[in-house]
């Protein structure tokens, strides 16, 4: 039978770009490139290597966000994922996590799946908390932050590394991981791979083919509000030396008159 | 007065810094009222109650240990049920942000990660974020149900404040998620005897600069001289000369210290993410280029190898 496996991933603004709020204190999409969140493609390196180990497998990527999110679909897709699927709704524009969770939740059962398998954070937002959230929607084991990943017999097995300790996990099918970036380097998509993307099939759905409702995401419905928006303040200048002998014990006493000795 | 749920943080009874960092907090919006799981939870109980807890309500089972994650929820969840809070606080561990994350679907709550400070607001408590790669600073609130809020480490000061800090046995009911997970076996870390890179007061990284893993002693020697974690950029992770455990940065560990120093680091934003709020910045780089220097405080230009030796011996000689 096969392996049915579902890789969330997310288009998010180039980090590398100069990031910045929109008027209503979302994120601001338009000013900055988009890519496939760095981290997603460990999550899609995962799936792909599972594929190969197992005797039939389907990689669907799923994407929740606006138009152009496409472009991190087809990375997927170009990297050797099977299918998509993109829920995409002008309602959805400032959902946060929690209202996030909700759609690709609703859309991975909608899709059928055996495994779940995401990065351990978006590079924009960063929390970290949707892989635990999405466990709970879904009535799932988490098997969460592997750095190996393994799948065999309808049980998933991967290595945990904590601040104190490192832990081997264990859990049945249906279940969902997540990687982190020790999991192994994402592959390049190869030419073929970007010529074959072309042709994967991508889905589109929205609200009304997840049985949600408008109040239930968005701005409006987010179970989060934000109500201020700073840039912090350009650094005053600090001091910098060159060093001709004496660097160190400059910056001893530096740090000295910092009270840091 | 209101209660605030405080998750603790604790090694077999040792409460570690952040969560006392989170009594003063939580002191801002409510009477704390801590939670304490695991072998130990009773012991937690007199400095939780120095620091401000007016309650702690200890579990302790088999399958805090032997499973992942969910039996803590299940514990906190029954917390939340007997004590109706006006907000929950989790430390912003890996494994705190899970707890956080899934009690506030069961509760039907929002939930802020990392907040770096926590003030009383008219309509619940406002959380402050850094964002962006620190470069922008957002406040915040939870907009539906109690807010569940994790906290990053360094984010307040170590208060006294005593209080009666009552130890009270939690009944936990664990749920058919609970045992999802198993734990098939645990191998703990072993200790380097300096402080953990996200609590420490000071942190000293090495970077591509330090060129090999034989030559982070230099780096640790630093850091040993002014009782400071290690910490080091993903480039030297990604080479394999420091543990991917001690990485700063944006998939690594987002450290907030009283000083950082910064050799052989370009500063990456990458890097800039996981170390631009700490309080005083200094780098050594022998690239006068380097973006790093935007962000510092006091920066050297000059050969790591010749600088960070001798700031070493400098401050052992200050020290006496």
């Amino acid at each position: 039978m096969s392996l049915r496996i579902v890789v969330c991933v997310k288009y998010v603004p180039d980090a590398t770009g100069d990031r910045h709020f929109a008027d209503d204190l979302t994120v601001d999409r338009d000013d900055v490139d988009g890519l496939l969140s760095e981290l997603d493609e460990y999550a899609v390196e995962q799936a792909l290597q599972i594929a190969d180990e197992a005797d039939d497998a389907e990689i669907t990527v799923l994407t929740v966000g606006p138009e152009d999110a496409k472009d991190a679909l087809r990375k997927a897709l170009s990297m050797g994922a099977d299918k998509a699927i993109h829920v995409e709704d002008d309602d959805l524009h400032g959902t946060d996590v929690m209202g996030t969770s909700l759609v690709l939740a609703k859309a991975i059962e909608k899709a059928g799946y055996d495994l779940v398998i995401t990065g351990m954070a978006s590079t924009d937002a960063a929390m970290g908390v949707l892989p635990a959230i999405l466990a709970e929607r879904l009535g799932v084991p988490q098997v969460t932050l592997l750095s190996e990943v393994k799948v065999e017999d309808g049980t998933v097995t991967g290595r945990r590394d904590g601040d104190s300790a490192s832990e081997q996990l264990e859990a049945s099918l249906p279940a969902l991981v997540s990687v982190t970036d020790q999991s192994g380097e994402a592959r390049y998509p190869s030419f073929k791979g970007i010529m074959a993307a072309k042709k994967k099939p991508v889905e589109a759905w929205d609200l009304s083919d997840l049985d949600l409702e408008a109040e239930e995401v968005g701005l409006e419905g987010a179970w989060t509000a934000v109500d201020s928006a700073t840039k912090r303040p350009e650094r005053t200048a600090g001091t910098i030396v060159k060093d001709e002998g004496e660097g160190g014990k400059q910056l001893a006493e530096f740090l000295a008159g910092q009270k840091f000795i | 007065m209101a209660e605030v749920l405080v998750y603790v943080d604790h090694v077999d009874g040792a409460v570690r810094k952040p969560t006392l960092e989170l009594l003063t907090l939580a002191r801002r919006v409510g009477e704390p009222v801590a939670v304490a799981l695991g072998a130990g939870a009773e012991a937690t109980a007199a400095v939780l109650a120095e620091h401000g807890a007016v309650k702690v309500l200890t579990a302790d089972a088999p399958e805090f240990t032997e499973y992942l994650v969910v039996p803590k929820v299940d514990a906190l969840q029954a917390a939340y049920d007997a004590v109706s809070p006006v907000a929950v606080l989790v430390p912003s561990s890996a494994e705190g942000k899970e707890i956080a994350a899934r009690l506030a679907v069961r509760i039907g709550s929002g939930i802020i990660t990392d907040a770096t400070d926590l003030e009383a607001g008219d309509e619940g408590p406002v959380a402050t974020q850094a964002v962006f790669a620190a470069s922008f600073t957002t406040k915040s609130r939870v907009s539906k149900g109690t807010p569940v809020i994790t906290v990053k480490p360094n984010s307040a000061p170590v208060e006294a404040a005593p209080a009666a800090g009552a130890v009270e046995a939690l009944a936990v009911t664990f749920g058919a998620l609970a045992t999802g997970t198993k734990v098939t076996s645990r191998t703990p870390r072993e200790s380097t005897g300096r402080p953990e890179l996200t609590e420490a007061a000071i942190v000293v990284s090495g970077g591509r600069g330090v060129n090999g893993a034989e030559n982070f002693h230099i780096i640790e020697d630093l850091a040993d001289s002014l009782g400071a974690a290690v910490g080091a950029s993903r480039a030297a992770v990604d080479a394999g000369w420091y543990p991917h455990s001690n990485q700063v940065g944006q998939t690594g560990k987002s450290v907030s210290p009283q000083l950082y120093i910064a050799s052989g680091i370009s500063g990456a934003i990458q890097h800039r993410a996981g170390m631009q709020t700490s309080k005083t910045i200094v780098a050594v780089n022998k690239d006068a280029e380097a973006p790093i220097f935007d962000l510092v405080d006091y920066g050297v230009v000059g050969d790591l190898f010749e600088v960070v030796p001798q700031l070493t011996g400098e401050i052992k000689a200050r020290k006496g």
